[in-house]
């Protein structure tokens, strides 16, 4: 794997709007963004609605994410390239999903949405949705070497890599949320015992581009995470935390990575688990 | 596309109490523009980042402090130094 197998340019994806086995996908924190304007031709998967089971806190299960990707119009031997806002947070949460349940070719657009906006390059209007055929789209089970359960991190505390990609001010305690969301939150402040906090933002250049692979290796040896050990990242609700997992895993190789869903609005909630305040 | 409105987005609905916010507008030549704010902490690291509004405008929610925002737009980066409190509302308009 290398990454021009997972990671494409703007100049790539403007090159493959009309490709037919190329189906450009936008995930948006903000899911309404896709309403207001789009990639030509790119359908949207909507992170709360599509991706989570409407009742209990879990994703769709394997005949749920068939069943969407089918309805989408997604076959197996398409190449799924996601964008979307805030630096591609949701489009690598979804390029992370899209792997657990064993999609062959999917890949991100470097800089998301905002570094198409900041090229100043074409998006149509919301109401201009593509119409694609469905298909019979055949998922596979989910592949859990990738997904950490709250036991595994519990388990990992002192033993294993524990990477917080959160802010520092969420990992010392001060934020409970990403500053652009209200503060007011149920579960406890601070960070699992033992883990670094290395935030998502310093694997992005300003514009949402992944840094290079060497800027990056050298990120994690200065931060004196030891990649031979097994690594679980985490952040609020996972999908920061997926960026990183993103980074680690499919950018610089490392097959023991895991991300952590559950994260932060978990783990901070448990009863009884050790957390710690302050920074690094 | 209306104009740019002074000040922030409206706080109806907002606990303006227990938060401790941070808002204002972006614009070129009095116009709001479409762009990106983002707030970093005291040691420059990015703590968040939000779209402005089709009236160019932008809130986060902090902590009491001082803090820098950096407006990206097509063709400009520009930082402001901000300090926010608890309770009150931190007022940034940034031209670019």
């Amino acid at each position: 794997m290398s990454r021009s197998d997972v990671l494409v340019s703007a100049d790539w994806v403007q090159d493959h709007l009309d490709d037919p086995k190329v189906v450009v996908v936008e995930v948006d924190e903000d899911t309404a963004a896709y309403d207001k304007n789009h990639i030509r031709n790119a359908v949207r998967i909507d992170w709360k609605k599509d991706l989570q089971d409407p009742v209990r806190r879990d994703f769709v299960d394997q005949a749920g994410f068939e069943a969407l990707l089918s309805a989408k119009g997604i076959a197996n031997d398409d190449t799924v390239v996601l964008y979307g806002g805030n630096n591609n947070w949701f489009a690598s949460y979804a390029f992370w999903y899209f792997k657990l349940y064993g999609h062959g070719d999917v890949r991100l657009l470097d800089g998301g949405r905002k570094k198409w906006e900041l090229d100043s390059r074409d998006l149509v209007d919301g109401s201009a949705v593509p119409e694609r055929a469905a298909t019979e789209y055949k998922a596979q089970a989910q592949d859990t070497s990738i997904r950490a359960f709250r036991d595994d991190v519990v388990a990992a505390i002192g033993a294993k890599n524990l990477v917080d990609v959160r802010s520092p001010d969420e990992f010392s305690g001060r934020l409970l949320a990403p500053a652009h969301l209200p503060q007011e939150q149920s579960q406890r402040p601070g960070h699992v015992p033992s883990a670094r906090n290395i935030p998502w933002s310093k694997n992005a250049n300003d514009d949402g581009t992944f840094k290079s692979d060497e800027e990056l290796k050298a990120l994690y040896e200065e931060e004196n995470v030891d990649l031979s050990k097994d690594t679980i990242a985490y952040c609020r609700i996972g999908e920061r935390s997926a960026l990183t997992w993103f980074v680690l895993h499919q950018l610089l190789g490392q097959t023991n990575v895991k991300n952590y869903d559950g994260s932060w609005t978990e783990y901070g909630s448990l009863v009884g688990v050790p957390i710690e305040l302050g920074s690094n | 596309m209306c104009g740019a409105k002074a000040g922030g987005p409206d706080l109806a609905g907002v606990d303006v109490a227990s938060e401790t916010i941070i808002q204002g507008s972006v614009t070129r030549d009095g116009e709001p523009v479409n762009g990106y704010v983002r707030l970093l902490d005291e040691g420059g690291e990015f703590t968040a980042e939000v779209p402005t509004s089709a009236t160019g405008q932008f809130r986060f929610f902090a902590a009491p402090g001082t803090w820098t925002l950096r407006a990206l737009v097509p063709g400009a980066t520009v930082d402001r130094v901000v300090a926010a409190q608890q309770g009150a509302v931190a007022e940034v308009a940034i031209a670019v």
